[in-house]
């Protein structure tokens, strides 16, 4: 065809560019329909996934440098006021627990369960964001703990205040995260004060969600809470997820639009927690795939665990669980 | 010695665009930020294409495959065609002068997104709004500058 476009630099391989592009892009629409049905590829993602986890850890050192350093040289005052405020937190949060407690009691004797109530959160996990990824097509995170932690597809991911999204793919050292914001992505919710139920689209926008199957005449108000509704099969009931920020009702359609902000701060927290979930614990999600327990040494310290109901309401994954600690 | 050297300039500079292209940045600056691995495989495509053919860009393109974590061979079947065009046409576009060259460079850039929106849409992804042509903009404005630098001969002006 074309065999004296060549270069004067470089030898010419012998088949001409055209039969090239053929053969390559053959192998680039069967690579694309293995990995879209059925899984073929997975044990090779799995591997890919290994693959990219040391390239994205160096890729993201000068962030990590940057961010060390900054903290190298926080000022003491700083440092007091932080943990001044921590401290603060730390006893307004166990009084809150106080009360939970005596709530959860007096609830379980309301409902008469002989067994003991306890949280629906088995084991947690902290893990580190070592990248992000955020534009309008996609929200991702990937963060330091994978298949050797025992973490699983369809895991529940929290941060702070709220929900954060989910693990999607899950390899040795690392796993992929999607957030509750990213566009291919809805979370079934519940407007805490009505009970009412929908779906929350992600928008591909930071902390945006989008509220888009809510009838005109929905009782919805600026400022409602969303928690997850349970639905689904991967979320755990009661989980808050956004706050709605605002309420438009025009005429011409007979759907509200509702826009909420995430509660979970996706940008600010470096640290997020992986959970567990009690698959007999009426709150856990349904789906049996997503109701896993873990590790084995998780299950024993379940079940150790068991009997007395007021304990804490999450205990930090035992240490043999944890991995070395890898290089930020 | 001269190829050799070539040679090398080559794999540092497509190996140097792909970490641009991959680096974490603020999400403002991120959606301006041109396809730097495509614009290094348009480059080397056209001023050596005995480098790598069209399997350099087939390579490059399923390196960001995995490395992005979508769905294998879209980046590379785009990049790869993107590598074809630029080869058989190499002796007419490099002869051009630098605003055509340009022009020509923009559309193969349009062409690159338009594949993976359309691979996007096809394996029912989400596909984005027009935010996404913005580095095909970024990545055209910065063609006449990559010349500039890098020469639009490296084998003969080396710098």
């Amino acid at each position: 065809m074309n065999n004296r476009d060549v270069s004067r630099n470089f030898p010419t391989r012998g088949a001409p560019a055209g039969l090239h592009f053929i053969g390559y892009a053959l192998v680039a629409v069967g690579l694309m329909y293995l990995d879209q049905r059925g899984g073929w590829l997975d044990s090779l993602r799995y591997g890919l996934q290994a693959a990219a986890y040391p390239v994205e850890l160096a890729l993201n050192s000068p962030g990590a440098a940057w961010q060390w350093t900054r903290e190298l040289f926080v000022e003491r005052e700083t440092l007091q006021s932080e943990n001044l405020r921590l401290r603060n937190e730390i006893q307004l949060l166990q009084q809150q627990a106080l009360r939970r407690q005596s709530l959860e009691r007096e609830n379980a004797q309301l409902r008469q369960l002989t067994r003991p109530a306890v949280d629906v959160v088995e084991r947690w996990l902290p893990a580190q964001v070592i990248s992000t990824e955020s534009n309008r097509q996609r929200q991702r995170l990937t963060i330091d703990r994978g298949a050797i932690n025992g973490v699983e597809e369809r895991q529940t991911v929290v941060a702070g205040p709220g929900l954060l999204g989910q693990t999607l793919r899950v390899g040795p050292w690392s796993s992929e995260i999607i957030l509750i914001t990213d566009p291919e992505h809805a979370v079934p919710v519940e407007i805490l004060r009505t009970g009412v139920r929908t779906l929350a689209v992600g928008t591909g926008q930071l902390n945006q969600l989008d509220l888009p199957f809510l009838p005109l005449q929905t009782d919805i108000e600026k400022d409602d809470v969303l928690v997850t509704s349970g639905l689904g099969g991967v979320f755990p009931a009661g989980y808050p997820v956004a706050v709605v920020t605002e309420v438009r009702r025009d005429g011409g359609s007979p759907l509200a639009r509702v826009d909420a902000k995430v509660l979970a701060e996706v940008d600010r927290h470096r640290v997020v927690s992986l959970l567990w979930f009690r698959s007999d614990h009426p709150a856990a999600p349904s789906d049996p795939r997503a109701r896993r327990g873990g590790d084995p040494a998780a299950k024993a310290l379940a079940v150790t665990a068991q009997p007395d109901p007021p304990q804490p309401a999450a205990r930090p994954a035992e240490p043999a669980a944890r991995p070395a600690e890898p290089a930020p | 010695m001269k190829r050799w050297s070539l040679r090398r300039k080559a794999t540092v500079g497509i190996i140097a665009s792909f970490i641009l292209q991959v680096l974490p940045l603020p999400v403002m600056l991120g959606w301006f930020r041109p396809s730097f691995a495509v614009l290094a495989v348009i480059y080397w495509s056209l001023t050596a294409p005995g480098f790598g053919g069209v399997g350099l860009g087939f390579l490059v393109g399923l390196a960001l495959d995995a490395y992005l974590g979508v769905v294998l061979g879209q980046h590379a079947l785009a990049t790869a065609l993107v590598a074809y065009i630029a080869i058989r046409q190499h002796l007419i576009i490099r002869n051009k002068p630098i605003f055509e060259q340009t022009l020509y460079v923009g559309g193969l850039l349009l062409l690159w997104e338009s594949v993976i929106w359309a691979i996007n849409g096809w394996t029912g992804h989400a596909i984005g709004s027009w935010l996404r042509l913005l580095p095909v903009i970024t990545g055209t404005l910065l063609w006449p500058f990559l010349i500039d630098w890098l020469g639009s001969d490296p084998a003969r002006s080396r710098r």
